[in-house]
């Protein structure tokens, strides 16, 4: 029997901010919201709900909420429908708006407008709020409000989202307003339902000969070129300077994330191996002192090492998505990306990928192509990301020599750089099979992607995404790699070893038998039973194994140099061909559990996961079983 | 004459967007954005070789489209109308 669900809604009156992406409604909302915001998502979708309070000078308490942008009320992509639900009152869990406040950008009046004559049709209560009045008035723009109000029948505001005091008229109306008695602002009935095709099409003609009117009679109807924006895209996306300027730009982005997030790092690791030595002084030796160390500590730990580059690599696709540069990106790679199925937008995700699948994985979000998006997902494993460095430093320090090769490239340099490229061609590989595999219908992905205006970003809108970012990752996803730390330690700990056991504790454990089953799995591409167990804790992160290994061969594992006391043992005691097995099945294994709890719940279940987690099992084998048998050919077992 | 074959930075007139047969949706997706019968479209830039995307000019507002794209897109001379 379907659960009944009963909503009980605060009496505060809500208002809704309506607009077109780019119209600069989320600096407007940051303006009147300041930092009371709450991020989570619609019910049941994975589109991001902001919502914020604002209160009045007369005291009163409002909740405004930020609306997924949209270019028309007939609802194409996922954010467009969230919006047209809310409007509606028919999204689960959302009350129906009390006030819509319609956001327009002075720049772009005439599809704008359309939006508000559209929002009109639903009967709520509306105000305009006319935008990016400096920026019109800088470009020689007069824009009669009084007369705009006049058509429209509503009245209209303005706003300047990037200065501080920009929403002071805005704030002003909303506390002069009757809250009890909004009807003078209402045009129609209250009764509105979702638009039928056929009905969209009568309104999207009529409503474009009434702009076209609107817009003579404010003798607004010339077009004013963005001088500054066309100049720039005169560089930036030259067919030949464009690209080179972008791949400058990204190998200074990675450049920023990988050596300004070492300092942080290190001091985290520094910290945590403080407090180990802290708990290992107090506690004796017993279960306790081991939970708190290589459960709960190595948990925390995990989730927060990755932090600093997570912040860096998003403050830096913050700073390129404000200043409009973003989509620019995305134009310039859609052919790439359009030759293995996908579209420019997928760029993104991978990006982050590369610090880390999880924030990857979320930044999917943008993607509107539901198609587009599921292949991004699976393929953002793919991506070297940075937990497989630990991994592939000590594999490539113990097996491969260190030499130079011609023109004074260095060996150990040149396999790591195969090793990333080999993540790469993976995912294009995966992504073009995909696409064969796709009927046509699914594949007519649309780009049809707004190149905005360049801005100049301002900081405290970076901040606050900055901040809103990082407090996602930790809530949504700093409990599971705690949980699968915890849970992934219990495996490796219990059983206890029997008294006068010789080998290492590890081996006793449900890991160890896991492990050791395991084996007989991976005996035909060359991993031995210590690899075997080490590779179960290491579904907790990728760099566990290292430490894990240590364990195995029954090193200290608390002793941070834990690589190194490891390269001399495994470097006799593996053959080449194993270790380039290991190598190759780093590549594409789906090790971390944290990104399939990720994708379980972007996806919103397990069908997707499970297809990641088989595929990329399958895929690593494959590559693992190739690789040892030619190595083997070539005598280097 | 259709969006991807008219000359780089001269303002034209939509006339119709002509979805094909297998994707209708996309007729309302471009009018959406803007590409409405009337409106003055430009195409300001296009990729290496001649081929897409394409920078397109569509009233206030610039969009990346595709070659497939541009193609549904009729237009005519911007004198002409």
């Amino acid at each position: 029997m379907p659960e009944s669900k009963v909503h009980f809604f605060s009496s505060e009156p809500i208002v809704a901010l309506l607009g077109n992406p780019n119209c600069g409604k989320t600096a407007l909302f940051n303006l009147l919201t300041g930092s009371r915001q709450k991020v989570a998502n619609y019910s049941g979708v994975t589109v991001e709900r902001k919502e914020g309070r604002l209160t009045l000078d007369s005291g009163k308490n409002i909740r405004i909420l930020d609306l997924p942008g949209a270019y028309s009320l007939y609802p194409r992509s996922l954010d467009e429908r969230v919006t047209c639900n809310v409007l509606l009152g028919r999204a689960e869990g959302e009350k129906r708006p009390d006030l819509v406040v319609c956001i327009l950008s002075a720049m772009n009046l005439r599809r704008n407008l359309r939006l508000v004559l559209a929002a009109k049709r639903l009967g709520l209560p509306c105000v305009v709020v006319l935008n990016m009045l400096d920026i019109a008035q800088r470009q020689g723009l007069q824009i009669d409000t009084v007369a705009l109000s006049r058509e429209l029948g509503l009245p209209v505001l303005k706003s300047i989202g990037i200065q501080s005091n920009g929403a002071d008229e805005i704030k002003s109306f909303l506390s002069n307003l009757d809250w009890r008695n909004l009807s003078a602002l209402q045009t129609g009935t209250s009764d509105a339902t979702l638009e039928s095709v056929a009905s969209h099409i009568a309104h999207t003609e009529s409503d474009n000969v009434l702009v076209q009117k609107i817009l003579q009679n404010l003798k607004l109807d010339q077009i004013i070129p963005d001088q500054l924006s066309d100049r720039l895209d005169s560089v930036l996306l030259h067919p030949v300077f464009g690209p080179l300027i972008l791949i400058a730009l990204l190998f200074c982005i990675f450049q920023a994330v990988f050596s300004w997030a070492t300092l942080p790092m290190d001091m985290i690791k520094t910290a945590i191996e403080y407090f180990a030595n802290q708990i290992t002084e107090i506690l004796p030796n017993n279960w306790v002192r081991s939970l708190l160390i290589n459960g709960i500590l190595a948990g925390l730990g995990g989730v927060v090492i990755f932090l600093p580059q997570i912040l860096i690599l998003f403050f830096f696709i913050l700073l390129l998505e404000e200043s409009g540069y973003l989509p620019r990106a995305a134009y310039l790679l859609d052919r790439v990306m359009g030759s293995v199925g996908l579209s420019g937008r997928s760029f993104i995700p991978l990006l982050s990928s590369f610090a880390c699948a999880i924030p990857g994985i979320m930044a999917t979000r943008s993607i509107s192509n539901s198609r587009d998006r599921l292949v991004t997902i699976l393929i953002a494993p793919m991506m070297t990301c940075s937990a497989r460095l630990p991994v592939y430093a000590l594999l490539i320090s113990a097996f491969i020599p260190e030499k130079k090769l011609w023109a004074n490239i260095d060996l150990q340099g040149l396999v790591l750089f195969l090793l990333y490229l080999a993540g790469i061609l993976g995912a294009m590989g995966v992504a073009w099979v995909l696409k064969r595999f796709t009927s046509e219908q699914f594949r007519m992905n649309a780009l049809m992607m707004e190149l905005p205006s360049y801005h100049l970003p301002r900081l405290g809108n970076l901040v606050m995404s900055l901040w809103q970012r990082a407090e996602i990752f930790l809530r949504r996803v700093g409990g599971i790699i705690l949980i699968m730390t915890i849970a992934l330690w219990a495996l490796s700990s219990f059983p206890l070893p029997p008294e006068g056991a010789t080998g290492s504790p590890i081996q006793y454990s449900l890991a160890g038998m896991l492990g050791q089953a395991l084996a007989h799995i991976f005996s035909p591409i060359g991993f031995n039973w210590q690899i075997s167990i080490a590779l179960v804790p290491g579904m907790a992160a990728r760099e566990v194994v290292v430490s894990s290994l240590a364990t195995v061969y029954a090193l200290s594992s608390s002793s941070a140099d834990a690589a190194e006391a490891l390269i001399p043992l495994i470097s006799s005691g593996w053959s080449l061909a194993t270790a380039l097995s290991l190598l190759a099945w780093f590549v594409f294994a789906p090790q971390c559990l944290s990104t399939i709890a990720a994708v379980k719940r972007e996806t919103g279940g397990w069908k997707i996961p499970i297809i990641m987690l088989s595929y990329l099992f399958g895929l690593a084998y494959l590559a693992s079983f190739i690789t040892y048998r030619i190595a083997i050919s070539l005598g280097l077992a | 004459m259709n969006l991807d074959q008219v000359e780089l930075g001269s303002p034209y007139r939509v006339c119709v967007v002509n979805a094909p047969k297998g994707a209708p949706q996309m007729k309302g997706q471009l009018e959406d954005i803007g590409f409405l019968p009337g409106e003055q479209v430009t195409l300001l830039r296009k990729g290496l070789l001649g081929k897409g995307p394409y920078m397109v000019r569509i009233g206030a507002s610039t969009f990346a489209l595709r070659e497939s794209e541009a193609r549904m897109i009729s237009v005519e001379c911007y004198l002409h109308a």
